[in-house]
């Protein structure tokens, strides 16, 4: 038996069919993925996300301290409830987490890491909290967490709160959170879809469940939120980059505060990547022949090899649809490497799908 | 639980067998279906091609992953279902009826004893949870 969530009794209430994911024995779906996914793109889902690690970081030193750790720069997040996300790094500049944080009010910061990192996150965030004498790091194992995503999924969400909380909900930004007494909401998540992720104590997670389900939210599996994030060109830790890569070569560069002063770990290394120029490059593909991209799959360019890093199918073009790190400087088409079998796949740009409209260009679509 | 129909023959492997005078008619079962979960791609024998038992002779792809499919007995490929190409989900919804994916001819009639009834597909499925 693995860990399990506050919500493992709702999930096989709801059907769930149970897979070990990091450790955690976790919903793939309840029935159909591609359903579920659709029903993302289309009206309103939710997510047991209660096995992420959450982590509040408070004290004095809290802001210097995150400034010197994460690749990108919290000092960016001015109003209160602002989410920002990051990478944090190791000094050879490779990624040792993703991580969202929320600046909730001053000295007082909460941080969203991966579950399969944990351990190893947590070990490093103490690593680096002994050079601050202010500072408090708190792992909170009390709270569970629900993703509750698509374009009806605010409205759906809305009744659940008193008056006061919906006038507060109705006025949050996108990457914006907000605090009750009981829980916390932020416009935040992993599908490329409007929505909440409502932060609760554990105790309570399994009534906010319920209130969901009866509101009309479908319960939805990991196997959804992995094709949903794939087609809104949302990096996953582990595959897309990990302690190896860097994330100017996976996509994620547009994360990294490197322009002015601020030091932070790994930035040495990045600037060095900079200068002597980025060999590789992060690109979308789509596959023009018929089948199916997977992880790892060898791609083969006029400029050499790449790989794909994360491919499947996405339910909202009907093609298969990939990630990839392939040599700097390659456009037009590539060749995939299927079962033996040279596969043509056109370069794109990510995202693949927001908000339920497909990304891809006239051109792209045409070819 | 899944579907097992007691006038199929079965390999380990989850393909089904209906045996029909001189020709069988392939499919994956039930159970294989469910671990797979939404089948978005199915690549299918060219019609013509001869085969033996156990050779690989197609790929189904679910959204998850990608699994081999293998000839039962050894024979030709006498027809395909290519209505699989464009609704491989055929094969979730009716996975012994609309979603068959070939039928081939039986070279050997002995190598039919080597199938497992559905008591044994049965039994080692269960043994499989």
């Amino acid at each position: 038996m693995g860990n399990r969530t506050p919500l493992y009794q709702c999930h096989l209430d709801a059907g769930a069919k149970i897979v070990d994911f990091a450790g955690w024995d976790m919903p793939i779906n309840y029935g159909s993925q591609i359903t579920e996914h659709e029903t993302v793109r289309g009206d309103a889902g939710m997510f047991d996300v209660s096995h992420m690690t959450v982590v509040d970081v408070s004290g004095n030193d809290a802001r210097a301290y995150l400034q010197y750790l994460l690749a990108n720069d919290v000092a960016r997040l001015a109003v209160p409830g602002k989410a920002l996300y990051s990478c944090m790094l190791n000094e050879q500049g490779g990624v040792i987490d993703d991580l969202i944080v929320y600046f909730l009010h001053d000295n007082f910061y909460r941080v969203v890491i991966n579950s399969a990192t944990r351990e190893k996150d947590l070990a490093w965030l103490d690593r680096h909290a002994q050079a601050y004498d202010d500072l408090n790091i708190r792992f909170r194992d009390d709270v569970a967490m629900i993703a509750v995503q698509g374009p009806r999924a605010i409205e759906k969400c809305l009744p659940l709160f008193d008056d006061y909380q919906q006038q507060a909900l109705r006025q949050l930004a996108r990457f914006q959170g907000t605090e009750f007494d009981d829980c916390f909401v932020a416009r935040t998540g992993y599908t490329g879809e409007d929505g909440f992720e409502i932060l609760t104590l554990a105790t309570q997670a399994a009534d906010l469940w319920q209130s969901l389900l009866a509101a009309g939210v479908a319960p939805c599996g990991l196997g959804a939120r992995d094709t949903l994030r794939l087609e809104a060109g949302m990096n996953l830790y582990g595959s897309d980059m990990d302690e190896t890569t860097s994330p100017l070569v996976s996509g994620l560069g547009w994360t990294v505060a490197m322009k002015d002063e601020r030091d932070f770990i790994g930035k040495q290394a990045l600037l060095a990547q900079q200068a002597e120029g980025l060999q590789q490059s992060f690109v979308g593909l789509v596959l023009l022949d018929k089948g199916v991209l997977r992880n790892h799959l060898r791609v083969q360019t006029e400029r050499g090899d790449g790989e794909i890093t994360s491919g499947s199918y996405s339910p909202t073009l009907q093609k298969s649809i990939a990630m990839a790190r392939i040599p700097a400087g390659v456009t037009g088409q590539v060749e995939v490497e299927v079962r033996g079998k040279m596969l043509k796949a056109q370069i794109v740009r990510i995202p693949f799908v927001r908000e339920g409209k497909s990304m891809l260009t006239n051109e792209e679509r045409n070819v | 639980m899944s579907e097992v129909p007691a006038e199929l023959k079965y390999l380990s492997t989850h393909e089904w067998v209906l045996v029909e005078d001189d020709v069988a008619t392939v499919g994956i079962t039930d159970h294989a279906q469910e671990l797979l979960g939404d089948l978005v791609y199915v690549e299918l024998p060219e019609t013509g091609t001869t085969v033996a038992a156990g050779d690989s002779v197609g790929v189904i792809e679910s959204v998850k992953a990608a699994s081999d499919t293998y000839a039962p007995i050894s024979g030709d490929i006498i027809e395909v279902n290519s209505d699989l190409e464009d609704a491989p989900d055929r094969i979730n919804v009716d996975p012994y009826g609309d979603g068959w994916m070939y039928k081939m001819s039986i070279e050997d009639a002995e190598e039919l004893e080597n199938l497992l009834d559905a008591d044994a597909y049965s039994e080692s499925i269960a043994d499989e949870d």
